[in-house]
């Protein structure tokens, strides 16, 4: 799909090396099987790469793969833990960022629901609010 | 021919001020099959329609005249049809063609994708949960086909509000509504005019879908209320508590003729279930059955004044 080399599902081999700085983050995570915190990311990178690796770098590598949707992270005291997807969770939010990139992703995705606009918002509160017998009024 | 052969130009227009209000009026079932069907029906007549035209234009072009033995008086005298309509509606003819091929391929590709997609995830169970923090929950049509949730939104909801949206996204499923969604969709690339049949569809099958979780869960209020519940996750907050609470003090009846589509679902949802209405299906087939009746006549017309032609040449 859009996405190529870094972190993709069938583990592709990296070329770039912000690919491989990445991969390297991944594999940490999936090999710990909790939830880490950059801090502690870095702490289990060998020495070699934390060398090279600032604090600030791997924030930022982790949340451009949370941006990828390659990691969940909740909040942890000021800053973020993260786990890495698994794979099925991983397919099927790259099929809806796929589409959602698409002109026609529209339908063929049902969506349970879209988002409102603030008046049909304010309408639905309404609705639900108790106007029971609105519903003969539908256009 | 003569004004015949507009009949079907006019009539997606007449379907287009309709289909909002049949979408809202009609039973869902019927009302998505109707719609469906009007518009291939009705793309289908004025794409007739507009091939007329543009063929008796063009035989009275002198060079077309010729090789098909057609006498040009004798088509000109019996046929108004002018040489700039006849050019017209071969331009708009093959923008509709255009426009089909493209919509076809876009369409093609992102089902085809999906259907991979479904079929890569675990095959283990049709419910798939996404992990992260959207609000999400969409049917991934597939063989078989896949309910995609976000856990967030799992989380959010209460186990009777999870049993009917689960049993939305299977009507869904069940019913293969991205078929009559891309039936639609693809008539009304071939007929612009027909864009608000398309969007009536794409509304009407998530009545159906909304109709099927209350007759499942046994509770049309409950159906509704989740479906407010998660378009208001889905939708980031901006509204000042006050207004919530002006918006409640005011008057009790809420029209929602003009609103988005989430307020009419919830809308229908707490009115009493749709009823089937028969007059109302009747006289929307017999519509579409006369522009198809008048396309044909329209092309009989053409031939007979073809056959004229040729023989007064």
């Amino acid at each position: 799909m859009h996405q190529e080399g870094p972190g993709h599902p069938s583990g592709e081999p990296l070329r770039r090396p912000a690919g491989t700085l990445e991969a390297e983050v991944l594999a940490v995570l999936r090999a710990a099987g909790t939830s880490l915190t950059p801090g502690e990311v870095r702490g289990r990178l060998d020495a070699r790469q934390r060398g090279e690796l600032s604090y600030s770098t791997v924030v930022t590598i982790m949340s451009r793969l949370h941006a990828k949707g390659l990691l969940a992270r909740e909040r942890a005291g000021r800053g973020f833990a993260y786990t890495p997807v698994d794979a099925a969770s991983l397919a099927a939010g790259q099929m809806s960022r796929a589409l959602d990139g698409g002109a026609d992703h529209d339908a063929v995705l049902t969506r349970f629901v879209s988002g409102l606009s603030g008046r049909d918002a304010r309408l639905l509160r309404r609705l639900l609010a108790g106007g029971q017998d609105a519903g003969k009024d539908g256009g | 021919m003569r004004l015949l052969v507009y009949l079907p130009l006019l009539i997606p227009a007449l379907a287009a001020v309709a289909a909002r209000p049949l979408a809202a009026r009609l039973e869902p079932r019927q009302a998505t099959w109707l719609l469906t069907a009007a518009a291939v029906a009705l793309a289908g007549c004025s794409t007739v329609a507009l091939a007329l035209l543009a063929a008796s234009a063009a035989a009275q072009a002198p060079v077309l005249a010729d090789l098909g033995h057609f006498s040009q008086s004798v088509i000109h005298r019996a046929d108004p049809t002018s040489a700039i309509t006849g050019t017209a509606a071969a331009v708009v003819l093959t923008g509709a063609a255009v426009a089909v091929a493209v919509a076809v391929r876009y369409r093609a590709r992102a089902l085809a994708e999906s259907y991979r997609r479904a079929a890569r995830l675990h095959d283990d169970g049709t419910v798939v949960v996404l992990r992260g923090t959207a609000v999400e929950a969409y049917a991934l049509p597939g063989w078989p086909g896949r309910i995609v949730v976000s856990g967030r939104l799992l989380d959010a909801l209460d186990e009777p509000g999870r049993a009917a949206l689960l049993a939305h996204e299977r009507a869904h499923l069940a019913g293969r509504h991205h078929l009559f969604t891309t039936v639609a969709h693809l008539a009304a690339a071939a007929n612009p005019v027909l864009l608000p049949l398309s969007r009536a569809v794409d509304y009407t099958v998530e009545r159906w879908a909304d109709e099927h979780a209350a007759r499942v869960t046994g509770d049309r209020r409950l159906v509704a209320v989740t479906i407010g519940r998660v378009a208001m996750l889905a939708t980031p907050a901006r509204q000042p508590a006050a207004t919530l609470g002006m918006a409640r003090a005011r008057s009790r009846r809420v029209s929602v003729a003009w609103a988005g589509p989430v307020p009419r679902r919830v809308a229908a949802l707490l009115g009493p279930p749709p009823r089937s209405r028969v007059l109302l299906l009747v006289a929307a087939v017999l519509i579409v059955l006369l522009t198809g009746a008048s396309a044909v006549e329209a092309a009989r017309d053409l031939h007979a004044l073809l056959e004229l032609a040729r023989a007064g040449h």
